[in-house]
């Protein structure tokens, strides 16, 4: 599928929810570096 | 790290609730060590004899890796001078529970480096705190620092890849911050700089060795401009200087990690080895699990923390108060500006604070309390 | 290689998928990172891709909203990126 096949769908996906509020982007993962936390080790 | 948008309850949030089990836990194996470094946060020496045995940490072991634990930090002490040190390091990486360890690298010969170098879930950590053995044997003792460069030596020839060379910053080493990045680089090591906190016998240098409040400001502006050298987390109470510092940026302390004593003791952190911060006990009826999942200790440290005194503070968000083992350890309240406070609000309460009425060492297996002695 | 919705993936053998109330932790043995997945949804569907052809055909066979779709596809991306998904 071509990149701007996912851009028109997304584009729908935006327009069905015309009546209601637009779609919030969710950060759904997340990165994190704890390195052993307290310092120690 | 990625930081989450403020519509979203943020992740930093989510951990400080505690999770169903730590991410990694501090397990320190034994109390015995060959060196007496001054300010020995876990005021080691001498083996306990209540010490688990072998069995016993085996048993530890399969609980985290049921509880799936991804890796175990390993001290002491000195942990490779335990008899069945390198046993329990395969117990564990056999059970898919990753092993990093800190080593003052005198059992790290030719043999054991090439030994690690095969394993892909054993890291390394060499401790060292100083950038030339005058500066590092002040601290650690004679011979300290040769016998530490040379694990790394074997590291090296053996290819073991990345270990990391762990030092606390003190008022004598924090000029020496580019010799150890250069000390890593040379080795191809990572360079992991953490906060001295007058824990354990640091409780008696801490009032000289601490850095002064320039350090601090020149730590600081440091670290933003390495973000390749970790912290562990440890001067998240920095970040009241400006902009935050690599990391999480908060205490990790009985919601994300915990420590683990020779004897099983389970610890809210290793700089906490005290009555006040003890949670429970893997030799007890429910096991490590049942200790990180119920105890009182930690359901209190996972509720929301009151400012208390630091609530008008502007910069209470980004340092959370600071460390409460600093806290705890210099006498001063718990709910209030950290000991080495930035702003400079935790200075008159250290001063304040009754010197006999600070909180003593929980065990002391130290053979000897040296001294200090003259600046290097 | 830049993320393909219409390739599958599957997760890399060296990660750890440990459940959270919140979702997931997951932990790349073999590069020593440490991934959130913010949603339960999101996790059943990464567990669901070595099931399916394509990421698309996961998308569709889930029970997530097609609204949501583009931030999974984000976060899918991100766990590429980290080495947690691969190519089976």
């Amino acid at each position: 599928m071509e990149p701007t096949d996912v851009i028109e769908a997304t584009e729908a996906a935006l327009t069905d929810t015309e009546t209601e509020e637009l779609v919030e982007e969710e950060l759904l993962v997340e990165e994190i570096s704890i390195d052993g936390m307290c310092g120690v080790y | 790290m990625v930081l989450s948008p403020v519509k979203q309850s943020g992740l930093g949030d989510q951990m400080k609730a505690g999770l169903d089990a730590p991410i990694c836990l501090t397990w320190e194996l034994t109390y015995a060590c060959n060196l007496q470094c001054v300010h020995c946060l876990s005021s080691s020496g001498r083996r306990d004899p209540g010490e688990l045995n072998t069995e016993q940490c085996e048993a530890v072991i399969n609980e985290l890796a049921r509880m799936q634990v991804f890796y175990i930090n390993i001290g002491g002490g000195e942990p490779t001078i335990r008899p069945d040190f390198w046993h329990l390091v395969d117990y564990a990486v056999s059970h898919d529970v990753g092993v990093k360890f800190s080593t003052n690298g005198s059992r790290i010969d030719a043999a054991v480096a090439r030994h690690l170098a095969e394993s892909d879930y054993v890291d390394v950590q060499i401790s060292i705190d100083g950038a030339d053995a005058a500066t590092n044997d002040h601290v650690r003792g004679e011979g300290s620092f040769a016998t530490a460069i040379e694990a790394m030596e074997h590291l090296q020839v053996a290819n073991f890849g990345e270990f990391k060379i762990s030092v606390v910053m003190t008022r004598h080493n924090i000029p020496q911050i580019e010799e150890f990045k250069a000390l890593a680089d040379h080795y191809g090591a990572q360079l992991r700089l953490t906060r001295f906190r007058p824990s354990g016998r640091g409780a008696d240098s801490w009032h000289e060795l601490h850095p002064t409040d320039a350090q601090q400001v020149e730590l600081y502006h440091w670290l933003l401009g390495h973000p390749e050298v970790l912290t562990g987390d440890s001067f998240f109470h920095l970040s009241a200087l400006g902009e935050p510092l690599p990391g999480l940026n908060l205490c990790g302390a009985g919601r994300v990690v915990c420590l683990i004593d020779p004897l099983g003791d389970v610890y809210a952190c290793p700089f906490v080895l005290h009555d006040d911060f003890k949670a429970g006990s893997v030799l007890d009826g429910g096991g490590f699990q049942h200790v990180w999942q119920q105890s009182d200790l930690f359901a209190e440290l996972r509720q929301p923390q009151s400012a208390g005194a630091c609530a008008s503070c502007g910069q209470f968000d980004a340092c959370q108060g600071g460390c409460m083992a600093a806290k705890f350890f210099t006498g001063i309240p718990l709910d209030g500006p950290d000991p080495e406070c930035v702003l400079g609000f935790g200075a008159d309460l250290v001063a304040a604070a009754d010197a006999n009425a600070r909180p003593a060492v929980g065990k002391d297996h130290s053979r000897t309390r040296v001294s200090l002695g003259k600046k290097p | 290689m830049p993320f393909n919705l219409d390739a599958p993936y599957r997760l890399h053998d060296q990660v750890s998928l440990r459940p959270e109330p919140f979702g997931a932790l997951a932990y790349h043995y073999g590069n020593r990172r440490l991934n959130f997945l913010r949603a339960p949804e999101l996790v059943t569907l990464v567990r669901s891709l070595s099931d399916h052809d394509s990421v698309r055909a996961a998308l569709a066979a889930s029970k997530i909203e097609e609204r949501r779709w583009p931030s999974f596809e984000k976060a899918l991306a991100s766990l590429a990126e980290s080495d947690v998904l691969v190519a089976p």
